[in-house]
């Protein structure tokens, strides 16, 4: 039997950190880890932030980024350790055995030169091609990505071509050199959803048809199940599981795991509407200052008392240009709101007390959501005084409640923000909304700064809630699987229109729109060959017509 | 909380300085224009430094005297007073007008932000050394037209800097939150913006007093500051300049404070800098 | 038109709008504030006779606005009138002057450009390590001593103690270039200390702020050397801030040229407008003001028309 291409035994690694206000000391990352990489094979690491997963791809190219270090182990590349190469071996083990995929393109590429130039760069600064046949190869690739004007799209520049476009110039440039093996780091995360299936495919088929092998870095494992053969499952810096990508998927072992594989399974069945609806957005049509283009038009959409409307859509399909129309941030062109009965005025400074009270707002940084020198006692206390004059023990009483509510105890009430975790910060969020007791609270991508554990535990807090005390929500998302567990009604927003909308069943099923019907099958499932079966369900459609 | 040395060092500088300007009169061993000894007599200091020129047996003054006979130490002192007082007068003075005009223009938005913002960018456009000299040149020179003119000049830097700090701190959530919530303005700026941008706004105001400092030493050095028979440290270095060809350092020692001075200030400065960076970190 | 060119002219015609505001302001400055050229000159003992006397022979009964058109005229036809304390003419002694200051400015530039990139580069090649905390260090200190602090103590050693430099520098025509920059050579180090350390700071920053790119750490991950990420990847992307870096760093030269003239007795434009302060003279003030203004706004531009023109992103729009 062969020795596989990549051998990881025992990887330890440690960073020190220099905090401005303490002595520099050192943490442990990685905790000792174990994994091969077989020739042309993809190897999943999939884990949320903070799991260790790009440190460990970085370290395979004997790299840290800023004060990490390798502390322990023992990395064989091609039958060489790496971590005992010196350092004229690590640059020809890098760029030319094993390159890197980064997230952001955008960031990786050089702003001042052309995309040509920067992906033949490794392959002929190592000797590998010549120059011209380099360039021959970078253009085969490129075609081979699905890039549109193969031909001359490496005479632009970085910024000319799109972020989906980008990403996959990136993989061009990862697999010019010929490498033994590519590190995706978190390569489609920063994609829109029907622009990541395409960048997926691309990577795909490059890695079957070239037969490299990959390291494939993700937090997502429907995505991960998409490319990879193995998959090790790592939290916080230690293995959790290791097995194939059917085993993994089908067969989970460990209950972290499980509960990965499980995740977005919430159950939630719809509510009919009944009664007069307690939000109609009536004809709304805005455009931001300034501007000469309308970012919304025409939306027309109702929301009844103690429900939930899902407003999906991807970037710039202006869901959350919505929100600010209602909460009154920006006055709508025509239309009008229509809450609780009555007309809302456009403008924030025009609004009731009571206007204000029943609609609140939670973010989805709820680290700028909270003004970091106030205590949680103090942000969540703020609405109790204010809407409803409470004081002292009262206030204190209250304040309690509402965090018993999100499920935190009352000893965070003099914490500062900074002292809490992204779940907890969210959860703070949400109590002081419900602080002001609000008939309807409008949640912007609330869970998409979140891993997705901690995510469900937010939409599973948000579910009770909306039970206890009858609320309603608006809520802003891209991740059609968060929609699925939350909503009653849905609308679909494309380019500032509604594509679709209607109770979650009837939207959810055929006969679709064309964006819809694109938006759905994008979102990658969590199952074997998803992927070859949607790209052969759009072959055959194409074909057909 | 931990201070760390440097900022330990900067602070107990600081503090000397300010005490000895704060009680000249009673710190200082002689009259402020006392004559008492020989033209440009020795110091102590280079005595027992070893530095005095051959023959000296002991000197009577720590310093020396100055150019016509004042001990040195004494004029340093109440100099430093003037000098202090002087920038930590315009400080205030900067400060207060940068800092409001700053939150005002941010929060009002609009024309309101555009004309004081161009305007502060004129004036920014001429070198502020230069335009005090143009506005020396036709005006009283007295300790109150100087900390008027000084302050107002500098205030466009605080203007700018209060206006860049607000301005991102207004379109932060949390603000968003406040406004949606309905709070009145007065709130939004002293509860929600304020406490965070008092970090920034301090550090900036330790470098301003530097700049103060420097200033008014150069304006005094240049002969068009502080007037005789007052005396500061750029006003010392002047009348004491032409013993330095003579290789008497008299007009070195006023230099060493101000430096002295100067680094302290920004050392305690340096360390709240740090302090704001690390609770930002914290933040994000 | 090329988006580009529209933004340089843009920035060109704003420096322009700005060199006419900036007279304006000092024109009017002059105005407003209590205090004529005519009481300036005479002091408060001076007869309302003498005033009224003085005023007419100088012209300021007449309106403002053409006082400030014949003063811009003159100075953009080189006719700037006389000055008041020795009628000597102003554009004259302007000519030489400031052919003087140029010449010590220039000197200082060549040598503390190199020298303060070349720090910075060391400074951020040994980040955080010894060499950067030294460089750090001293240049907190040289930003906290006042220009003419460094000038006497060059002076004190090198001029009094080793006699290795004089202390009063000049530069009659008549002088060999060796001569003359022997004789300036203690203005330049105080110059080049003075500017050296806020440039070696912000280009400190510049580099750094290249350096921690995501596209450096892809170079790096390609298996270039660091000699070829820093020529191919680091150089043209930091070439354009550190340009701006010693623009504006220049535009600081030519103000410190000011009290480092005064210290040396240098024949400068520096020396001029201090004396011109000291004796009252509004009109040389306000000449040798805007001429000093207008160089500072210039050098301003030019650092800002040079991130223009260096922005990818501008200079190959989509």
């Amino acid at each position: 039997m062969s020795s596989p291409l990549l051998s990881v035994r025992g990887l330890k690694i440690g960073a020190t950190v220099c905090p401005p206000d303490a002595k520099p000391h050192d943490i442990k990352i990685v905790h000792g880890v174990d994994f091969d990489v077989e020739a042309g094979k993809v190897l999943g690491l999939i884990g949320e932030s903070g799991a260790g997963k790009s440190t460990i791809g970085l370290a395979t190219m004997a790299y840290g980024r800023g004060g990490v270090k390798i502390t322990g182990g023992t990395i064989f590349m091609n039958g060489r350790d790496v971590l005992q190469s010196d350092w004229r071996d690590v640059r020809n083990l890098r760029g030319a055995e094993v390159t890197y995929v980064s997230q952001s393109a955008a960031a990786s590429f050089n702003p001042a030169k052309r995309i040509m130039e920067q992906v033949i760069e490794a392959a002929v600064s190592q000797s590998k091609f010549s120059k011209s046949d380099a360039q021959a190869r970078a253009v085969e690739l490129f075609r081979k990505l699905d890039l549109p004007e193969p031909e001359t799209i490496g005479d632009r520049f970085p910024h000319q071509v799109s972020g989906g476009q980008l990403q996959r110039c990136m993989t061009a440039l990862a697999l010019c050199p010929e490498p033994d093996l590519v590190i995706f780091d978190e390569p489609t995360t920063a994609l829109d959803v029907t622009t990541q299936i395409d960048v997926l495919k691309a990577i795909k088929e490059a890695i079957r048809d070239t037969g490299v092998a990959a390291l494939y870095i993700t937090h997502d494992l429907a995505v991960v199940a998409q490319v990879s053969d193995h998959i090790m499952v790592l939290r916080q810096g230690e293995m959790i599981e290791y097995g194939t990508t059917d085993q993994i998927i089908n067969a989970p072992v460990d209950e972290y795991t499980k509960a990965l594989v499980s995740v977005r399974s919430i159950d939630h069945k719809e509510k009919p509407p009944s009664g007069e609806p307690l939000l109609r957005v009536q004809n709304i049509t805005a455009r931001y200052r300034g501007t000469k283009f309308d970012v919304l038009k025409d939306i027309n959409v109702d929301l009844h008392a103690g429900q939930t409307l899902a407003v999906v859509g991807e970037s710039g399909s202006g869901k959350s240009t919505l929100a600010r129309v209602i909460t009154g941030l920006l006055p709508a062109r025509e239309g009008v709101v229509n809450f609780n009965g009555r007309e809302l005025p456009p403008e924030l400074a025009n609004r009731s007390q009571d206007d204000l009270r029943e609609l609140q707002m939670i973010y989805q940084m709820a680290d700028t959501a909270m003004n970091p020198r106030q205590t949680v006692g103090t942000i969540i206390g703020r609405p109790l005084e204010f809407y409803f004059g409470l004081k002292g023990a009262e206030k204190q009483k209250r304040i309690k409640e509402l965090l018993d509510e999100i499920e935190m105890g009352d000893g965070f009430i003099d914490r500062y923000p900074a002292e809490l975790s992204g779940g907890q910060k969210q959860r703070v969020c949400i109590a002081r909304a419900l602080a002001a007791k609000p008939k309807l609270i409008i949640c912007d991508e609330v869970t998409s700064a979140l891993d997705p554990l901690v995510a469900d535990g937010i939409l599973k807090l948000l579910l009770d809630l909306q039970k206890v005390e009858d609320v309603a929500y608006l809520f802003i998302t891209h991740d059609i699987a968060t929609v699925r567990a939350i909503a009653d009604s849905i609308a679909v927003m494309y380019q500032g229109e509604v594509a679709r909308y209607g109770g979650k069943t009837e939207v959810l099923s055929p006969p679709f729109d064309d964006y819809t019907d694109l938006l759905l099958s994008s979102v990658p499932e969590m199952k074997l060959g998803w992927l070859e079966d949607v790209i052969a369900n759009r072959k055959m459609q194409s074909g057909g017509n | 909380m931990r201070i760390p040395l440097s900022a330990l060092i900067g602070l107990s500088i600081t503090s000397v300085y300010f005490f000895c300007a704060i009680f000249a009169s009673w710190v200082a061993p002689y009259g402020m224009a006392e004559t008492v000894g020989d033209v440009w007599e020795p110091s102590r200091l280079g005595f027992l430094l070893g530095t005095a020129p051959e023959g000296t047996v002991d000197a009577q003054y720590w310093l020396g005297t100055d150019q016509i006979g004042r001990d040195l130490l004494t004029r340093i002192i109440y100099g430093g007073q003037t000098t202090i007082l002087i920038a930590t007068t315009a400080t205030i003075l900067s400060f207060t007008t940068g800092s409001i005009l700053g939150f005002f223009a941010a929060v009002s938005g609009g024309w309101v932000d555009q004309a004081l913002s161009r305007f502060v960018d004129l004036v920014m456009s001429i070198p502020s050394l230069i335009l005090a000299l143009v506005i020396l040149s036709a005006i009283d020179v007295t300790v109150v037209t100087l900390i008027v003119l000084m302050g107002l000049l500098d205030s466009t830097r605080v203007f700018r800097l209060a206006r860049a700090v607000a301005v991102d701190i207004s379109v932060m959530e949390f603000v968003e939150a406040a406004r949606l919530r309905g709070e009145k303005i007065a709130w939004i700026i002293f509860r929600e913006i304020l406490p965070n941008a008092l970090s920034p706004l301090i550090a900036e105001m330790g470098l301003r007093f530097i700049f103060m400092v420097l200033f008014i030493s150069t304006l005094s050095f240049l002969g068009i500051g502080v007037q005789p028979p007052m005396a500061d440290w750029g006003g010392i270095v002047k009348e004491n300049k032409d013993g330095i060809n003579f290789g008497i350092s008299a007009a070195l020692y006023p230099a060493v404070a101000i430096a002295t001075l100067a680094i302290s200030v920004n050392l305690v400065a340096d360390w709240v800098l740090n302090r704001t960076t690390s609770l930002k970190g914290g933040r994000s | 038109m090329h988006p580009i060119l529209k933004l340089v002219a843009q920035r060109l015609s704003l420096g322009i709008l700005l060199l006419f505001a900036a007279s304006a302001l000092l024109f009017g400055l002059t105005e407003i504030l209590p205090g004529d050229a005519a009481q300036a000159q005479l002091g408060q003992s001076a007869t309302p006779e003498n005033l009224a006397n003085l005023r007419e022979e100088m012209g300021l009964n007449r309106p403002a606005l053409t006082r400030y058109a014949e003063w811009i005229g003159g100075i953009l036809t080189g006719d700037m009138g006389n000055a008041l304390s020795n009628k000597l003419p102003i554009g004259e002694q302007i000519g030489k002057r400031l052919g003087a200051t140029m010449f010590l400015a220039f000197w200082a530039a060549l040598i503390s450009v190199p020298v303060a990139i070349l720090l910075g580069l060391v400074a951020v090649r040994y980040l955080n390590r010894w060499p950067d905390k030294v460089i750090s260090g001293s240049t907190l200190a040289a930003i906290s001593l006042p220009e003419f602090m460094i000038a006497y103590i060059l002076i004190f050693v090198f001029a009094v103690k080793l006699g290795w430099a004089p202390s009063f520098a000049n530069v009659p025509p008549d002088m060999r270039l060796l001569e003359k920059l022997h004789s300036i050579s203690l203005p330049i180090a105080v110059l080049t200390m003075v500017v050296l350390a806020h440039m070696m700071r912000m280009t400190r920053a510049a580099i750094l702020s290249v350096m921690q790119s995501a596209y450096i750490e892809t170079a790096e991950l390609k298996g270039l050397s660091s000699f070829e990420v820093i020529r191919r990847h680091a150089f043209p992307n930091a070439v354009a801030p550190i340009v701006n870096v010693v623009m504006i760093n220049l535009a600081y030269l030519v103000v410190g040229v000011v009290v480092v003239e005064t210290v040396f007795a240098y024949p400068g434009m520096g020396q001029y407008l201090v004396d011109a302060v000291v004796k009252r003279d509004v009109p040389v003030v306000l000449t040798s003001g805007i001429i000093f203004s207008a160089v500072y706004i210039i050098l301003n531009m030019i650092a800002d028309i040079v991130s223009i023109l260096s922005n990818p992103r501008l200079r190959h729009p989509k």
